[in-house]
């Protein structure tokens, strides 16, 4: 009996050890279900989703506190997508949040730019270059297309331009094939 | 010479239409009124223009420079002047426009001056620019730009070099006639390739379709001072392929993943040699090659073209036909249809195919998949169409990837003998389309979580050095007056400090006010001066009624 209970003890004692040991050396650095969820959302940075940034808003959904359908960039695609990761059912996007728009860029009208430099303050990816009373521009390719520079100017002389589809950028669609009923081949 | 021959799997047997555009001899075509010569028309970055609107250029001048290590240079194909730099129709098979040089010719075909390159005597880092500047880029279809595969590297060696004078697909003979009639020149195009990849084994394939090419090219080898074999390969669809000529040729397959180079191989196409030859030999870039025209037309033949020759007065030599239904560039395996016949000829056109509805019936319509795997066995590739299809279709790319999409050579065998006629390979270039749609996205998503994560971080230590900053200032303050009083022998409390720092702050910003003077007051009128006064009076007025509140409350407590 004694020994049964020595035994036990000593086992108890070593799996602890280990245990704590594991707990602290494969410490998990961050959530890694945030991290998954991060990756998949567009990181337009718009905060549409009513969170200041992608990474807050997958770190809520982590925890369970908002929902998958508030992500008007990334679209019913992102939705199923993220529905897929966390094994729940995908549903349509929330309006509330905003619709999908087609992928554009900010444009800054040079001739009505006052340099303010605050669509500069705004632009959550720094993407707009310029200085106080200088011409700003906008660098396209770091463009997320998240409108958060529009509020803020004082001239409006931004305006999102949709990216149009030219030969570098084109793509093949999905073949439509004209499947023919098997009804007609037995007719014919 | 017979040498072990190697059988790649798959393959079909498409009737070759190949004796209607060989009777006639090869004809140059007549210099057109205007030349359209688009800028993307190699694999890699677009050529820049270097040339201005309204510009006079000579034939061979080079009118758009190699951008990057990928790409290559674009010429005038003849002399006149530059009448447009803008968006023009090209063969493309979105239909879309690209950036393109349009040529208005002056009929004089005057040349620029030019001389042959002693290649031998050139380093061969600066041959190969050379080569980029004169427009070189693969003639098979590929259109990679030929400097970047004459550069062996550090590690590879290239120790095979195939020729490939294939040409499995039916209707084309433009390599064919350039085989019967330059050969010599083909071959003095091999010597310069085997001088810049120090190959040791030299191998041309010709398919057995093509008697008189093996003969002509067999005599010219024999003249040669290096050893050059022609080889007779079986014709079989798509034997002409880069990968299945060398797994004809010498049994090697090309991993999965991988380059040719990357098992010492390199492949070229005759016309690519024959063009480097004249760039060498004569110094001549690559501004025409041999198009055969042919199908559904009077006279089927083969053209030397200019590049930038528009496709309808090709079609209008060979002389056009009622009942055309379309218009291909390439063959019917592989061959992209044209989305109008204004479109230029360039470098990757290597034929034109006019089609009617005797020669090209209507594919029917397309039945479902029964999984009959009558593709699988057509594959040269040795993939699984019919499941490569049925994830393309469902949007499965990530599994049809799993399945080596990217081996995919999109020859159109599994479609040519589908019994469902499905277009499958529009399914596999859709597929391949959509995961490089989604990597770029993947990038740019990338790329913009970084800008961002970085946007906070510097906003963070922005703060931070703003307060520390704040913070060694008040310090400093406090320390300075807090020795004043010291002095006096009397303890200073905080509260003391504070408003004494108030008390110095508020001085200073008195004396800058009092300091700086209004700039506009010199040699003004007594009229302008009175106004001053009133105003000023007026001022004094405010501030004493701004005051008054305040100090009532001051005397509050």
């Amino acid at each position: 009996m004694l020994a049964a209970i020595g035994v036990m003890a000593i086992l108890a004692v070593a799996i602890g050890l280990v245990l704590g040991w594991s707990a602290i050396r494969f410490k998990v650095e961050g959530n890694p279900l945030a991290e998954k969820i991060d990756a998949i959302l567009p990181q337009t940075q718009c905060g549409q989703c009513g969170f200041p940034g992608c990474r807050p808003y997958a770190e809520a959904i982590a925890k369970g506190e908002a929902d998958i359908n508030q992500c008007p960039p990334g679209g019913e695609e992102g939705v199923k997508k993220l529905a897929e990761l966390l094994g729940v059912e995908p549903k349509p996007l929330d309006e509330a949040h905003g619709t999908p728009k087609p992928k554009s860029v900010a444009f800054i009208d040079e001739q009505t730019c006052i340099g303010c430099t605050l669509c500069i303050q705004a632009c959550p990816v720094d993407a707009i270059s310029g200085a106080a009373k200088q011409m700003h521009t906008i660098i396209a390719a770091e463009c997320t297309g998240c409108e958060l520079c529009l509020p803020p100017c004082p001239v409006d002389c931004i305006s999102m331009v949709p990216i149009a589809e030219d030969l570098p950028h084109w793509k093949w669609k999905h073949p439509v094939v004209m499947m023919k009923k098997i009804a007609e081949t037995e007719g014919a | 010479m017979s040498r072990e021959l190697f059988k790649f799997k798959g393959g079909v047997h498409p009737p070759e239409h190949k004796a209607e555009s060989t009777s006639r001899p090869i004809h140059a075509a007549p210099l057109p009124k205007k030349l359209v010569i688009p800028l993307r028309q190699h694999i890699g970055n677009p050529a820049k223009p270097v040339v201005e609107v309204g510009e006079r250029v000579l034939k061979g001048q080079m009118i758009a420079a190699a951008d990057g290590y990928i790409s290559t240079a674009v010429h005038a194909s003849s002399s006149g002047t530059v009448v447009a730099i803008d968006l023009q129709a090209v063969p493309h098979i979105s239909g879309l426009p690209d950036l393109c040089i349009t040529i208005e010719t002056d009929g004089r075909d005057e040349w620029v001056a030019h001389a042959p390159l002693d290649y031998q005597a050139m380093e061969p880092s600066q041959l190969r620019m050379q080569l980029r500047d004169l427009g070189l880029a693969g003639l098979g279809g590929a259109v990679f730009p030929s400097a970047v595969k004459l550069d062996p590297g550090a590690s590879h060696v290239c120790s095979t070099l195939i020729i490939n004078g294939g040409e499995c697909e039916p209707w084309i003979t433009c390599d064919d006639m350039l085989m019967r009639h330059h050969a010599d020149e083909i071959l003095q195009g091999v010597a310069i390739m085997r001088h810049l990849l120090g190959s040791t084994d030299i191998l041309v394939g010709i398919e057995d379709n093509k008697p008189e090419a093996l003969d002509s090219m067999r005599s010219a080898a024999a003249k040669l001072d290096f050893a050059v074999e022609v080889v007779k390969v079986p014709a079989r669809y798509p034997g002409g392929g880069a990968k299945q000529m060398i797994e004809t040729l010498t049994g090697k397959q090309v991993p999965s993943g991988k380059l040719s180079t990357d098992i010492g191989i390199q492949v070229f196409n005759v016309g690519t040699s024959y063009a480097l030859a004249r760039a060498i030999h004569h110094g001549e870039p690559l501004i025409s090659r041999l198009v055969t025209v042919t199908g559904h037309v009077l006279r089927p033949q083969n053209f030397e073209v200019l590049i930038g020759t528009p496709m309808h007065t090709l079609i209008t030599l060979a002389g056009d036909r009622d009942g055309t239904t379309g218009v291909l560039m390439g063959g019917p395996m592989m061959g992209v249809p044209v989305p109008n016949l204004d479109v230029p000829v360039i470098k990757a056109t290597n034929c034109i195919l006019v089609k009617s509805k005797e020669l090209f019936p209507p594919l029917p319509k397309a039945l479902p998949c029964i999984r009959c795997t009558r593709c699988a066995d057509a594959c040269p590739a040795e993939l699984q169409p019919q499941e490569l299809f049925r994830f393309a279709k469902a949007g499965d790319f990530g599994r049809a990837q799993e399945y080596h999409l990217f081996d995919c050579i999109e020859c159109g065998c599994c479609s040519y003998v589908c019994p469902s006629h499905i277009p499958l390979v529009d399914f596999y270039r859709y597929a391949k389309g959509e995961i490089w749609a989604r990597e770029k996205d993947k990038r740019a998503a990338d790329l913009a979580r970084e800008r961002h994560e970085f946007r906070q971080f510097r906003q963070e230590r922005e703060k931070k050095e703003k307060a520390e900053k704040l913070a060694a200032k008040a310090q400093a303050k406090r320390a300075e007056l807090a020795a004043a009083p010291a002095a006096e022998g009397a303890a200073v409390s905080d509260a003391d400090a504070k408003k004494a720092l108030i008390a110095a702050a508020l001085a200073r910003a008195q004396a800058k006010k009092s300091d700086a003077a209004p700039k506009n007051v010199d040699q003004l009128t007594p009229e302008q001066l009175h106004q001053i006064e009133e105003i000023e009076a007026r001022r004094t007025k405010i501030r004493e009624l701004a005051r008054k509140p305040l100090e009532s409350e001051e005397k509050k407590p």
